[in-house]
Order: C-alpha cells, then structure tokens, then sequence
C-alpha cells in the first residue's frame, strides 16, 4: 500500500445557519482546506464529497458541492450518498492505484431546515420497521438499555459521558452544545427515550468539513508533520435491530482489528458516537482504555453533530492533533445507519520529530 | 491502469419492467446480484465488498437505502459503499467497484445498481420547490429539449434524426428479452404521430420509466486467470464532473464530456473511436441525444452526428453499432441505466450478447454514463484481450 496522508483539515459549525445556503456552507471551508495545504487548486487530482439529498430537501445535494468547488475547467469527481467518511476510503483507494497523488474531500449539511430525527427514520426497512416510525434516539435508546442492563449499569455513566463532552467542547470552535455542567444537573433533566436524557442526544450543527489527502512525497512537501493512515477499514451489519446484539458493535471491532487499531499505544480516539452510550459500546469493541486514551477530545457528535460531515471531521480532529504534535498515533471512527449499523476504523500517525 | 488489472467477470441483471409489483426493491436488487454470482460461478462468501449505487433517493422515499439493502446484498460483516452521481451513477458506481480491486485492496467486488421507479414519480421526485426558485415540474425532458432544439440550429439537422434513433433503439430492443419496451410494430410513422411532451421530443422519443437492477462481480487478474467465466477486461475508466451553469458553458457538446472522453482514450490507445471500438452502450434517455454524444464523444466531427445516424452507421447492421441492447430508450431503470451500459458492453466482448450480440473486430467496446444537466459523466473501455495483449 502506498503512504497516504491527511494533509490538512477545516470545519465550521453553527446551531443554525441563517444567513447562507449550502454552497456558501462548503466555501470558506473548502478555501481554508486549500490554504492549509498550500495547494493550487490545479494540483487536487480528484474530487470526492458526501451528502444527503433528503438533508438538502431536494435531489442531487452534491450538486451543490460541484459549484463550491468551481469545477472549471471540469474534474474528477465522485460522490456518496453516505459521511464524507467513506467519500475519503474511496479518494484513498483511488489513489492507492498509483493514478493520482492528491484529493479533496468534503461533507456537508443544513440539518436544521428539516426534521432530522424523521429523515433518519427514512433510512429505516420501509416494509417492515419505517412503518414503527421509530426516531433515531426511539431506537437509540433501546440500544442503551441493552447495554446499561447487560453491563449492569445505570444512567449515571451516561451523564458522565455527556459531561466530558460538554467540557471538552469548550476549546472547540465548531460546537454548539459545551459548558461546565455537573452530572447532577443533567440528571435532573426529564429522559426523551428511556434512558436517553436530551444531553445524550446529539446535537446537529449547520456547516462542512473538508480535509487534504496526498501521497508519499507531496505529503512530505506540503505539510510539516503529515497525519499517516495506518490502516482504514469499515464494514456494515444486518439492518434488522433484531438481528444483532446491540450490547457490542462486532463490525467496529472486526475493523479496528483489520486496520491495526491495538497493534499500538492510542493517544487520542475521536468517536463518531451520536448517544453517550455508544462512547462505552465503541470503547469496548475497540478495547480503548479510557486512562491512556483522550476519548472525543473535540467534545465529539454530542458537543455538535454535522450530518455527513461529522465522520469525515473525527478524522480531522485525530489528524489536526497530529499536525499540532500533541498526539502521535490516534484512532477516527464513523458510523452510519440505526444503532451503530455501518462502522469504519482509521488509524493515523505521525513520524517522531526530528 | 492501476496498480492491478481487473475484469468483469459476472453479469446479472433484471428483466426491465414499469412495475415489478412481483419483488421488493431488496428482492430486486438480489435477483441481479445473484445473477451475476452465477455467471461468475461464485457465491455469497467469495465476494469481498459490495459497492451499491442509484439515483436520488426520492425516487423511492427511502433515505440511503444501502443499509436496509446491506442483508440482501450479502454484504453484512464486509464493507459497503453507496455512490450517488446523478443519471450517470451505474457507471460512476462501477469505477467505484473496479478501483477496489485496481488499488490491490479487494479481490473480487460485487457492484449493483438499481432503481424501482414505480415506487414513486421521478418526474416529481426531480422537481421538488426550492426555495427562490421557480418549480417547473419540467422533469429531465424539460430540462433537455431546449438543448435539443439548440443542437438542430447549430448543425442544420433535418427533424426525423431524432425519430429515426427511436425507431433503430426500439427495433434493437426486440432481440433482447430483459429490455422493458418491445414495441414489434414501431415505425417512423409510429413516432412521428405520438403526442408531442417538450418540443421536439415527443413520446416515443422519451425513454420509459422501469423497474430495475443491474449487477457486476469484479476480479482481479489473478482471479479472472483462474476463472472459468468469459471475462470482459477493464482497458480504461474515466469521470468527468463540471457545474450546471458558468459562462460561455457549452450545454449541448460539453467540455466535461470531451474532456472524459479524451483520457479515457488516452489510456485505451483509442485514437479513432468509430474504427477501434466494435460497438458503443451509450447513456441516450432522448433520441436526439445519439447525434449529440457522436460528435461529444469524437466518433466524428463536430455538426456531423446527425448525419453517422441518418446514414444507419450506428444500427445493429452499421459499421459502429450503438446501443444494440436497444439502449435507455428501451430500459430505463435510473440509477441502474449506466451500469446496465457499462454491463452490456461487458456482455458484447465477453461473447454474451445473445441475439443481440455484434460481431467482435477489435474486441473492445465502449460503455458511457452521464448525468445532471450533461455534467457528470463516468465512461469505461472493456476488451475481450487484457490490455496490452
């Protein structure tokens, strides 16, 4: 495999954005991407982003991408309909067939112009569970249960959880929910979905991130200290919750395992848990040990949650430490689908200094 | 092309229907995978990752469909991706597959494509009211027939050409079971005297709306060699993406077209592509759309389409057969209509085609996507040879 690198990395988040529409979203995050890496944008081989029509309200969201971009002249460019996440596996794959050194990658969403918790109720089987209209946090919270009875734990963890990530979130930029708060006074809050408070719940933000990929020499060249993906792996699991033990997330760890994940000390894990329990499920099927490890550092998914965007920034964040140097090997993950269903694993590193 | 060579080594796809009340849209996309499975003399286990890709998900009002799908498609505990780009996705979503193995990272893919249009109303589902601007409700045909109509006054095309690409995709639609319109008695007269939609395309201009699906396994070299199955090797791949508005944009011969066009040849050797290829699937949801990707996509000089179309060169008896399966105007399951293209030029090379099947000269054949307003475009190069060979 090639040495492939994130580069550089940018993101913006807002509770509600106001003011722009989704072009104007991506472009002043796409532009501080750019900058970060010094590259022209006749140097980025191809283009890959991720986004989600029914976010957009409309088809063809990406659209949307391709004139932030400024496609002009015309250039290589793809698009899931999944987290920018996997938009960055594809880019990675193409450039480890040798045709192209450099990438773009982007997601973006304006959640707050529709009813997220119903659109997510849309990835559901339509014949046999969309019919339930279970929420998101609806089946969220079942995953909960089964985890805080089987491990014989109370809701208490959970706002211990959300309390880290509130805190965390302090230091950063893109958050929209952090503070000082004490688990006592988020467990005077009223459950949404038993045992789920509304602090366990993600928060969506309006907003886009956008990271760099480049290959052995031109990572070299264009950053000082490139953040290296070691390994990147994803996998998915049956859609039917009745079908999987929600106590464990077996695709998390069947990917962490393939992409090296423990074959190394881990400073730093940036999780893409949208519910506090999920933090202790990903933990566990990633055999993370919360003393050695900063766990969502950033404040994570619960501090400020960009809908196809938010896998794409958990690699951001490790990466952005790894610029910084104050992490030298670091754990991204992201997810997609009810109840952790789709999960990918990427292990960055930095060289030593010197 | 990449670090490793691979081949499409297993095709299936679904009979095309206006409504397959007989599945669901899971039974659907299996039907085609497990096709393709058996053609490729494989299984559920053998297959390393399955890469999914359809048109926007209002088409069936359900919001990134691959996670329901994931059990269908054999895909639980292995990786999964979806591909969304536009009307050009099933061969953008091929690439996609094909990289998986040219990077060296799987070894046999299986990719699948889809739409099941009677679920919804891609009409509507392309015309939802946003916010400051107009809703149409004009659908794809009222987005294209000004293009169309731009195309005859720059090259002074007489008006039956468009019929006459109706009438050819049709009768080629006849030799193939799985196409969704058989129309035994089409003639000129026929389509000349169906109802006009959008100025100039009329009704038999149009493609239909079908259920469908479409299916490819993908092996690397090594896996091809061992298999038994005919293979239809990957001799280039190539997208091209440009925005639906920017000034002087050419709309009706875009640069993003020529432009995919060119490297795609570029890594083929293609140097005259009417002479090099056996024959072309292209992406024609509208007649007129031959004479316009003939000239986008270099099989002769700008202006002169129209006239490689009246002169029978691209029917199934002409010296450069396009679209023999009877093209989109005979299926059109969306998402799938691309990758049923990049298929069936698999089929031709791999000596499948059946009664439609063209004579094999140089053994190659080209497959061609396109989607949004003529901006997206993903084409690839298949040959009976490994390249080079």
């Amino acid at each position: 495999m090639r040495d492939v690198a994130v580069v550089s990395f940018a993101a913006s988040g807002v509770a509600r954005e106001t003011e722009s529409n989704e072009i104007e979203l991506i472009v002043p995050v796409l532009a501080e991407a750019m900058a970060q890496s010094g590259l022209q944008k006749s140097e980025i081989d191809f283009v890959c982003s991720g986004s989600l029509d029914y976010l957009f309200g409309g088809p063809f969201a990406f659209v949307a991408g391709v004139d932030a971009v400024g496609a002009v002249p015309p250039i290589r460019e793809s698009h899931v309909e999944m987290d920018a996440a996997w938009a960055l596996y594809e880019a990675w794959t193409y450039i480890q067939t040798g045709e192209i050194d450099t990438a773009l990658i982007y997601g973006f969403s304006k959640s707050s112009i529709g009813d997220v918790q119903e659109i997510l109720t849309l990835q559901t089987d339509p014949y046999n569970t969309l019919p339930l209209w279970p929420s998101a946090t609806d089946m969220a919270a079942l995953q909960a249960r089964a985890y805080l009875e089987a491990n014989d734990l109370d809701a208490r963890v959970l706002a211990e959880i959300a309390a880290r990530s509130q805190r965390n979130a302090m230091g950063n930029a893109c958050a929209v929910r952090s503070g000082d708060v004490t688990i006592e006074q988020l467990l005077a809050a009223p459950k949404v979905a038993d045992p789920l408070r509304e602090s366990d719940v993600f928060v969506t933000s309006d907003g886009a991130a956008a990271i760099v990929l480049a290959a052995d020499d031109v990572a070299r060249r264009v950053c000082r200290r490139p953040a290296w993906i070691r390994g990147i792996e994803h996998r998915i699991e049956a859609h039917n919750l009745g079908l999987r033990d929600l106590t464990r997330s077996e695709s998390t760890a069947t990917a962490g395992a393939a992409a090296g994940a423990l074959s190394g000390k881990v400073d730093i894990a940036e999780l893409h848990a949208q519910f506090s329990h999920e933090i202790l499920v990903l933990s566990d099927a990633l055999g993370l040990d919360p003393i050695a490890t900063s766990i969502n550092p950033s404040g994570g998914p619960l501090a400020g949650n960009c809908l196809m965007a938010a896998g794409l920034s958990r690699i951001g964040e490790v990466a952005m430490r790894i610029f910084a140097g104050t992490a030298d090997r670091g754990i991204a993950h992201a997810t997609s689908g009810p109840c952790l269903q789709q999960n990918m694993v990427a292990v960055l590193e930095g060289e030593a200094h010197g | 092309m990449g670090k490793e060579l691979a081949a499409v080594i297993g095709v299936g796809q679904t009979a095309h229907r206006s409504s397959r009340k007989d599945v669901s849209m899971a039974g659907l996309v299996r039907e085609a995978a497990l096709e393709a499975l058996v053609d490729a003399n494989m299984t559920w286990k053998d297959i390393d990752a399955v890469v999914i890709g359809k048109a926007p998900d209002m088409f069936e009002g359900i919001a990134m469909p691959e996670l329901y799908l994931a059990d269908a498609l054999g895909a639980v505990g292995k990786p999964m991706m979806r591909v969304h780009t536009a009307g050009s996705v099933g061969g953008s979503t091929a690439i996609v597959a094909t990289k998986l193995v040219t990077s060296g990272v799987h070894k046999r893919v299986l990719t699948v494509s889809y739409e099941k249009q009677s679920e919804s109303n891609a009409t509507w589902g392309l015309s939802v009211p946003m916010p400051f601007s107009a809703p149409l409700v004009a659908g794809a045909g009222g987005f294209f027939a000004p293009l169309i109509r731009s195309y005859m006054h720059r090259s002074g095309a007489p008006r039956h050409i468009g019929h006459l690409v109706a009438v050819k995709d049709r009768l080629a639609a006849l030799r193939n079971p799985k196409a969704h319109l058989h129309i035994p008695d089409i003639d000129l007269k026929m389509v000349e005297e169906s109802f006009m939609l959008w100025d100039p395309i009329r009704y038999l201009d149009t493609c239909p709306s079908s259920d469908g699906a479409m299916a490819l396994v993908i092996g690397a070299e090594d896996v091809a060699d061992r298999s038994d199955s005919p293979k239809a090797w990957i001799h280039a791949m190539a997208m091209r993406s440009e925005p639906t508005m920017f000034a002087k944009r050419d709309q009706v011969n875009p640069l993003a077209g020529r432009a995919c066009a060119k490297e795609l040849y570029g890594q083929a050797g293609i140097t005259d592509p009417r002479k090099d290829f056996d024959c072309a699937e292209v992406y024609v949801p509208f007649s007129w759309f031959e004479p316009m990707w003939l000239e986008n996509l270099g099989f002769c000089a700008e202006g002169e389409g129209w006239k490689l179309t009246e002169a029978g060169a691209t029917a199934p008896s002409g010296d450069i057969p396009w679209n023999p399966s009877g093209g989109v105007l005979s299926s059109n399951p969306i998402g799938a209509s691309g990758m049923v293209r990049f298929g069936e030029v698999a089929q031709q090379v791999r000596g499948r085609a059946g009664d439609f099947q063209v004579e094999l000269k140089t053994g190659r054949a080209l497959g061609h996507a396109y989607g949004g307003g003529s901006q997206f475009f993903s084409m690839w190069v298949v040959g009976n040879r490994k390249p080079g060979a």
